[in-house]
This record gives structure tokens, sequence and C-alpha cells, in this order.
């Protein structure tokens, strides 16, 4: 049977092998490590330490009483030495707290109930309290997803296993790794929001994953495992959830709208590290790869570790690097620097060679059609370019533009070399700021 | 290596690159064409290769003195103005005077390229253009400059359209049928281009395994003119192997420029230069109808592209 996908998209080279068969990996103590406020959809955290204090690992160093946030935790201890600004992997500055680690390791963890004294409710609040948030990228606080309104029921619950970023084998690994902890934390989500069925969306291409998954699932009438094309952007919730259920999220709602809720493996095996052991989120994690990087590896890395650290402990640079990428090469964002701290988000490093580090020389359009072809959304994305390029805002809107869901395959396959992102992230936040006022 | 030392690229993503060139693009347009070409030069010998030759240096030169002109960066190795000489050649009589080629290569470029801003900017098919000027300029040699190197009878020597013009017209009587097996696999009283349709398929079939061009707008040429010919009492198979039909369905209609950009819009398109092609052939004075059936619909490619659009996703069909 051909594995289910959706319409459009594209096939890319894996580029896995570097990673895909070594084992999730611990660092060793970093020096310090810069903890920012602010790592999530939502406003910033606030310090809830000082200058000088003794931090646990695990202990709660900021919060704020905004329901869409999530507070942030220490990931050693140590003493704070400062509480300042600092570069951020978005390229801006965010406050944040700078944690000199004691080497001692002192943990707290949250106060958990007995499993079978486990309610909804509680699993949210746990979830909360641990600052739990979409480990993929998006960084949406997770017990805002799993709190349902009653008049929008959840029927289907989708982990997320397509981890179809080139490069990346984070997810995979910890399929294979923690699959246990991965099937309780889908068990738990379908407790807390009441769904009937659970379904892992894989890759074909991790075919080990899905063999696993499917031997620990094989009794469990209400868990299904979804082989998938190994398309891009299969990761994407939306194409994920038309993929196997067939449906499709509003152009302007969410997956809640349609009874389901998708769940990115990372975030799962966090729920139940945090509803069972009580432990917060605060280490996660990632791949540091790509032809620029000596030795390509998983790692299991605390918060708040700087980006050259990672580098470090992966043999260094390979050749001289010409860019460096907070998460995937898709969708990624390029560093400047490399004193950014890893945060919640952080699927991944990537570097790749100067030779790789091309500057695009963009041509005019000549309407070879390809971006039409591969837009999952199914986009006009040259058109959206040129009424941006035109300062046709309005235009740009009525063509999609905030439909985008900015997977980057028409930037990929572009012969023109136009950089649509740029175009449409700027159409974006001009139309974002217009709707706020 | 010390971070201050290192010069890192910051950009948008994403951040690798899976592309085909223009000019990769471009090398299998010409690549495709290559089998017709030859084919003309094995029928037409020194004529084929003059036009050519000359065709695509009039194209060619045209477009860097003009991008020089403009103080515009030299694109000539992209190799579209290449494939716009080399397209209209193949579309020009084999016997002309040297100086129509010359005309011709310069007449697409700038009139039909250079003028609208260049590659990507222009309305209609550059060779087109310039075959369309060239015929109404100097109509004697485009229609009568035949060549024939086979010794073959006065009918085989007359133009398959030409003929069948005669025939509808009822001054004529001559089976069709004994064209198919001419105009497929060699056919000595037409362009340099289309002297085999089967060689023409090769290449068409070159680029559609390629992915270079969308099978949507061949299909709907070809099918719109193999549907409309009995309901207008013609001959279907007749007229999609006569003349520049299958030479216009696969590399002249599926020029990127001058077509709709979404699957179902070029469908459409497709299907309206069928349409215009038999209405021509069969209701005008002209003999051929494809120059003109495709000209007038790249005209209508802005209006199509504005209403033919893929159904967006999470947008239901009732909106």
């Amino acid at each position: 049977m051909r594995p289910r996908t959706f319409e459009g998209g594209i096939y890319l080279l894996g580029r896995k092998e570097a990673t895909q068969n070594k084992p999730i990996e611990d660092i060793p103590l970093p020096p310090e490590v810069v903890i920012p406020l602010h790592q999530h959809v939502g406003p910033p955290c606030d310090p809830l330490v000082q200058k000088g204090d003794r931090v646990l690992a695990g202990q709660k160093i900021g919060d704020t009483d905004t329901f869409i946030s999530a507070p942030i935790h220490a990931s050693f201890s140590g003493e704070v030495k400062a509480i300042e600004p600092h570069p951020y992997f978005t390229g801006t500055e965010v406050l944040s707290v700078v944690v000199v680690p004691d080497g001692v390791q002192e943990e707290v963890r949250l106060e958990v109930p007995d499993q079978d004294k486990l309610t909804p409710d509680r699993v949210r609040s746990i979830v909360r309290e641990a600052g739990i948030v979409g480990l993929s990228g998006t960084v949406f606080p997770t017990h805002v997803k799993l709190s349902p309104p009653k008049e929008r029921p959840i029927d289907s619950v989708i982990i997320n296993g397509c981890e179809c970023e080139p490069y990346l084998t984070g997810d995979y690994r910890s399929m294979l790794e923690s699959t246990e902890s991965l099937i309780v934390g889908l068990k738990i989500i379908l407790m807390t929001v009441g769904a009937k069925k659970g379904y892992f969306g894989i890759g074909v291409d991790k075919a080990e994953a899905i063999k696993r998954i499917e031997d620990l699932t094989a009794r469990e009438q209400n868990i299904e495992v979804v082989p998938l094309d190994t398309k891009y952007p299969q990761g994407s919730e939306r194409h994920l959830i038309k993929a196997i259920l067939g449906r499709e999220v509003p152009r302007d709602g969410v997956p809640m709208d349609i009874g389901v809720l998708v769940q990115n493996v990372a975030t799962t095996i966090a729920i139940t590290q945090a509803v069972r052991e009580g432990k917060p989120l605060m280490e996660r994690v990632l791949t540091v790869t790509g032809p620029g990087i000596k030795n390509p590896k998983n790692l299991k890395v605390k918060i708040g570790t700087l980006v050259k650290y990672l580098i470090e402990r992966c043999g260094g640079f390979e050749g001289e690097p010409g860019k460096i990428i907070f998460g995937g090469v898709m969708r990624g964002e390029a560093q400047f620097s490399l004193d950014v701290p890893v945060v919640k988000g952080s699927q991944g490093i990537v570097v790749l060679p100067k030779e790789m580090a091309e500057i695009s020389s963009p041509r005019p359009c000549v309407r070879c059609g390809r971006c039409v072809k591969v837009c999952p959304m199914s986009l006009i994305p040259t058109f959206i370019v040129t009424y941006v390029m035109e300062d046709k805002i309005d235009e740009a809107n009525a063509a999609g533009v905030l439909e985008c869901i900015e997977c980057g395959a028409c930037g990929l396959i572009c012969p023109t070399e136009i950089p649509f992102i740029q175009y449409i992230r700027f159409a974006k936040n001009i139309l974002l700021k217009e709707r706020k006022t | 290596m010390a971070p201050e030392e290192l010069e890192l690229v910051v950009s948008v993503p994403p951040h690798i690159r899976e592309r085909e060139e223009v000019s990769q693009i471009m090398f299998w347009v010409v690549l495709g064409l290559l089998p017709a070409t030859l084919g003309g030069i094995y029928f037409f010998h020194f004529y084929a290769i003059k036009v050519i030759v000359l065709s695509i240096l009039a194209a060619v030169a045209t477009e860097a003195l003009f991008q020089k002109a403009r103080r515009l960066p030299v694109t000539i190795n992209d190799g579209s103005a290449i494939v716009t000489g080399l397209l209209l050649a193949l579309c020009l009589p084999p016997k002309v005077p040297w100086w129509i080629p010359v005309i011709g290569g310069f007449i697409a470029i700038f009139l039909g390229k250079q003028i609208f801003g260049g590659l990507g900017y222009n309305i209609f098919n550059p060779a087109l253009v310039a075959r369309a000027v060239l015929l109404l300029s100097w109509a004697e040699h485009m229609t009568k400059d035949w060549y024939t190197a086979l010794k073959v009878d006065a009918i085989a020597r007359a133009s398959p359209l030409f003929l069948a013009k005669q025939v509808k017209m009822g001054l004529f009587q001559v089976d069709l049928t004994r064209f198919y097996k001419i105009c497929l696999f060699g056919n000595p009283s037409g362009c340099i281009g289309e002297v085999s349709v089967l060689l023409l398929l090769i290449g068409g079939g070159i680029l559609l395994w390629r992915e270079i061009i969308d099978w949507r707008i061949p299909a709907g040429f070809i099918g719109s003119v193999a549907v409309l010919c009995p309901l207008l009492g013609m001959d279907p198979i007749f007229h999609v192997l006569a003349g520049g039909l299958i030479l216009g369905a696969f590399f002249m209609a599926t020029d990127y420029v001058t077509s709709p950009i979404t699957p179902n819009g070029r469908l459409l398109f497709g299907i309206g230069c069928g349409l215009i092609t038999i209405l021509l052939r069969s209701y005008s004075i002209l003999l051929e109808g494809v120059t003109y059936a495709i000209l007038f619909m790249n005209a209508c490619t802005p209006l199509i592209d504005k209403y033919i659009q893929p159904r967006r996703f999470g947008v239901s069909k009732g909106k």
C-alpha cells in the first residue's frame, strides 16, 4: 500500500545519514548557561530570582500570570551571575538569566500524584508548571492545547513523527530510545482531552521506529501507527492531519476546530516525564549536524547551553563555516553569533560550510510554475512576492499570504532564486500589526 | 578559529537549494528540439543549417546588444535567446533568403522580449511574434519557399494544409489520409521543424519526462483539436499531424513566461489554443492557425491567471 500523504510538497534528500544511527549523548557541564525568559508564544516571563541567588536545577526562575505562556526553569544548580539581555536565536535580544553551574546538580521536582489519581485538570497544571511548550519549534504552550473548550471536543490525537526537515534526527532517535515514554505520553494526552483515538504519523523513512511503536502498541485498540510518505512538509500540522484523517483545518482556524490535537515526539516525551517523574522542562534532544560539523551527533542538551559548546562537543567545524542554523535547513534561522543559547524550541544546529552558504542573486520570475506545484497550501507564491515587491500588501493578503506556513519549498526549487520567505514575512508583519490596531 | 573571525551568512530560509537553473531548463528545451532540428537538417541540408545558425546568432546578438545598451547584465548565458532563435528557425521555410532569419531573430528579441523588459516580462512568445511579423511582411517567402530534395509527386510537394483548404473549398479532391505517414516520418513541404511529427514527439517526450513542461498544455491543445475536428467535419488525425501543431503544442505554447502558471489555467490555455487553431484553419483565409492561436492565448494569459486559481488549502469549495 502506498503511504498516505497530501497534495503538493516536494521529495527532498533526507541527508540524515550522519546521525540517524547515533544514540543520543549527554554533554559535560558547560561553564555557564544563559536561560532566556521568553521561550514560548505569549508574553515573556518575569524573573523570580536575583543576581547572586543560588538556584536548583528544575527551580522555577521565571513566570507570568498570563494563560498563554509557560514558566522557565533553571537547568543547572548554581549561582545566578546576571540577569541581562542576551542575543537570542531570532536575531533580537531577550532578558536572560545567566547561571554558573556548581557541578552538584541538586534538583527539585514538581509534586505529582499517583498515576491512578491523575485527572485531566491535574495533568494540565503539571504540564503548565513544568513549562512545557511545543518542542518542534512552534513553542506554543502545551497546557493551552490540552485545554479544549467544551464546544470543540477533541476526538483524535496525532503524534507527529515525521521529522521531515533534512539532517535532523533527534525525534527519530527519541522514538527508538524512549518508545515507552512516548506511548505513555500519548495515553496521558488522550485521557486529558477525552479523545477516543490516538495516531502516530511517522515517515516511511523511519521504518525502525514504525516497527518498534507498532510492536509496543499492537494490543492497544485505540492507537494506530500510520506510515506516511517522506515528502516535505509532511510534518506540518495541517498536512499531517490531512494525510491521516483526510480533514482540512480551515485556513484561519486551528486543529482544535476540527477535533484534532497534534503533538510532537519530544513534547509528548516531556509530558510523560513531567507527569510521571515531576520533571520540569530543562533539557531537550537536538541534532548538531551538517557538512560543516566534524563529528555530528544527537545530544541531550540543557536549556541555555551556548551553541559554541555544542560545536566544541562535536569536534568543531569541518572546514570554514558559512552558515550556522538554529532549527533545520528548510525552516531554521541563520545565526550571526556562536553565543546564542539553546532554547526549548531548538530542534537542531546545522552548520553549512562556506561553499554551501550561498547568497542568492534573485532575478525576475520566469513563471515556470514550480512554486505553484510544490506549495502545500495551494497558493501562488510568485504572485504574492510580486504584490509585496510592488507594495500591494492588500493584494498579497487576498492572495493568501497569511495562509503561508513558511515551509520554504518554493525558495528551494526556484530557478531564479527569489527569496520568497523574506517578502512573505515582510507582508505578514505589516498585516498582523494592522490587525492588532 | 576564534568566533570573531567567523564570516557567517545570515539570510532567510530555506538554507539549501535543490533548484534547476534557467540555463539547465533551456538546455533541456534545446535537447528536446534536437531530434526535429537534426531531422530538418537531414531533409533540407545546408538550407536548414543556414537558417538555424543565422536565426540563433541574430537572436543572441540582439539580446546582448540591448542589454549592453540598457546597461544591464548580459544574460545570453541563460540560453533563453538560443531557444528563441532555434524555435524561430524551426518555424521558417528552409529556402527563405538569408535576411529573413536575421530580421526574424532581431524582431523576436527586440519586439518580442527586450522591449517589455527582458526574460520574464514579455507578454507574447518572442519566436512567434517574429514569425507573425515575417508572415505579414514577406508572405511570399514565408509560404512558398519550401524545398524538396525528395523525388515525390506534385501532391506530396504541396503543403498539406494548402491541399486541405482546397479540399474543404471543394476545389480539389484528394485523400488526406495519405498524408498521415508523410507528416509522421518526413514531410518535405513545410517549415524546418515540421518535417517529422515523430521526431517532435520524441523531443516533447523528453521534456515531459524531465518535467520541464506541463503535460496539460499539449494535452489540452492536441486534445481539443482532436475533439473539435470531427464536429466540424474535418479529419482530426490529419489536423493534429499537419503543419506546426505538434511543434506549437509542445514547444511554443509551453513557454513559461507567456503561458498560465496554474495547472488548470494551463489546461484551459491549451484547449483555447486548439480551438482557435481549428477555427482559423477552418474559417479564415489562413492555411495555418497555430501561430495566431498561441499569440491570442498569450494575450489571455493574465486573465486566465487571475480567474483560474487552485483551491487553497483549508478553503471550502463554496468559499
